[in-house]
């Protein structure tokens, strides 16, 4: 299997292909729909996500500290207990722009997405993993460390921006940097069956 | 006993034990992909999800969902102390890690970290007949309406394994809890018959027509493989209730109606066959079941219903009895 480790430079990503298998490690920064709505829209991002990597997640976190009224000192006073893929289609408005602006190489979700995304992951160099969707507790044990959160007041735990240090993590190419998105081929091919069904 | 103590453990048991026939199910379709393809390698990663999260008591999917209880209750029962202590349950589940913060309110859009707000979590309370007629699971909370005499006797099944306990049912209380994320629930869609683009008509053959559409729009978005709860007929309202309680059902079992259970097994098939597979990346396994029911309809309407449920099938029930004893249904 393939491993990929950030930062994550040009050369290992283009030199991936739409269906290989690859395991990530090290810093990877969760965001969902409010962060990708702030980022494509001119908002600043706190976290560097330069040859970094983007995951549509929104996980299941609990304090580490037994007093909840001060549960996070803003630096890994997080244990995260399920976190897996969101369904990324829905950032398909913003991911072109976020790729472009802050220089993302690995986008992991699940479920794939649309024609911008794939053009801007041949464009600027950048691939799309698909995580084993649902799969949280499993990799929530590749989630070593959560470093850091940011927007927690503001979009709430689930949507917040967490630096997580990962190892390990499972994937699959759905969409490589020469172009090629697997989720296309299998809808292609699936609309040519479901023809011949119907007949 | 504390029915906040019992349904926090309901929640618990829904949330990080996968029900065993959907297990089973997984475990089968690895067997059926082959060995070193994506398929194989997305269904191994969640056979191995599901054993962990059970360990642990972890969640089996982050999106611990919207929270849909299920409740039968004799007449005379206090169902606002029940739905209560269902918000407390929710509420400790939340603190305890179980649940994710998975409420926002949709007019601040800020998060609502209880998980409890007005209408949530959600409760549907029916009534059982005084005699306790209807209550060997479930012709009602199936989906299917209840006996009278003389009616066919095709319109009330009893579904096999739900009737472990026959004590202190007319009294008894039964809840069922389906945990569904937000994923699969986007997923869900109404078709109204005829529908000239499909070609469907208003038949079965109409219905198969939809439901195999439904499969192919969904592809893998909805965490595939996946489950179909459908309702034909009922209004638009009523007919989301009626399918979303078809994912109760045991991915083993058959519709009560030979015609359904044909379409049924022919829609699985065929739908399988589309090769969109685990997660839309291929495979022949798109869909663990389907589920279907048929209410009566207006002569102007005629709905196609369809609540799609992914892989982490989390629906689990428990009875009290009237001694207080309980018993789990699955
Ligand atoms: S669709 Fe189901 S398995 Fe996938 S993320 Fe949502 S709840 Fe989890």
């Amino acid at each position: 299997m393939i491993t990929l480790h950030h930062p994550f430079t040009e050369t290992a990503v283009r030199a991936l292909c739409a269906g290989e298998a690859v395991r990530v490690s090290g810093r990877v920064c969760t965001g969902r729909d409010r962060l990708h709505k702030h980022l494509a829209e001119g908002g600043a991002c706190p976290a560097d996500l330069r040859d970094g990597a983007l995951f549509h997640c929104g996980p299941v976190v609990v304090p580490l500290s037994p007093d909840p009224a001060q549960p996070s000192d803003g630096r890994g006073g997080w244990r995260v207990v399920a976190a897996g893929p969101t369904t990324s289609i829905r950032e398909e408005p913003y991911m072109a722009r976020v790729i472009e602006r802050f220089g993302v190489r690995v986008v992991i979700g699940k479920g794939g997405m649309g024609e911008a995304t794939r053009a801007a992951c041949a464009r600027f160099g950048c691939v799309y993993l698909q995580a084993v969707g649902g799969a949280a507790a499993l990799i929530a044990q590749r989630i070593k460390r959560v470093a850091q959160v940011h927007f927690l007041e503001e979009f709430g735990a689930t949507e917040a921006l967490w630096e997580l240090d990962i190892e390990g993590l499972e994937a699959v190419v759905g969409i490589d940097a020469s172009g090629r998105s697997l989720y296309d081929e299998v809808r292609d091919a699936s609309a040519m069956r479901l023809r011949r069904l119907l007949g | 006993m504390d029915w906040t103590d019992t349904l926090a453990e309901l929640i618990r048991r829904t949330t990080s034990d996968l029900p065993a026939d959907a297990e089973a199910a997984l475990c089968r379709a690895v067997d059926v992909e082959s060995p070193d393809s994506q398929a194989a390698l997305i269904l191994r990663a969640l056979v191995e999800n599901t054993a962990l999260a059970r360990q642990q008591s972890t969640p089996l999917c982050q999106d611990t969902g919207t929270l849909t209880f299920f409740w039968e209750v004799p007449p005379g029962t206090d169902t606002a102390a029940l739905e209560q202590a269902a918000r407390n349950a929710v509420a400790r589940a939340t603190h305890n890690g179980w649940l994710r913060r998975n409420t926002i309110d949709t007019l601040t859009g800020r998060s609502v970290d209880s998980n409890v707000a007005e209408g949530c979590p959600v409760c549907h309370f029916e009534q059982r007949a005084a005699d306790g007629e209807g209550s060997c699971k479930t012709p009602r909370s199936m989906g299917v309406p209840p006996m009278k005499h003389g009616q066919d006797a095709r319109a009330t099944p009893v579904r096999k394994g739900f009737c472990k306990s026959p004590e202190g049912h007319a009294a008894g209380i039964e809840v069922w809890l389906l945990q569904k994320g937000g994923g699969s629930e986007n997923m869900s869609r109404q078709f109204s018959l005829p529908d000239e683009t499909l070609g469907a008509g208003r038949d079965l053959e109409g219905v198969r027509r939809c439901l195999l559409h439904a499969v192919w729009q969904t592809q893998g978005f909805g965490c595939a493989p996946g489950v179909l709860g459908v309702c034909i007929g009922a209004d638009r309202a009523e007919g989301f209730l009626v399918a979303k309680r078809q994912l109760l059902r045991s991915l083993d079992d058959a519709a009560p109606e030979p015609e359904l259970a044909a379409l049924e097994r022919r829609v699985l098939e065929e739908a399988n066959a589309l090769g969109i597979g685990p997660m839309g990346m291929g495979g022949t396994t798109t869909l663990l079941g389907v589920k279907i029911a048929a209410r009566t309809r207006l002569p102007a309407s005629y709905f196609v219903t369809v609540a799609y449920l992914c892989w982490a099938c989390r629906r689990r029930g428990l009875r009290v009895s009237s001694d207080g004893s309980l018993h789990w249904l699955n």
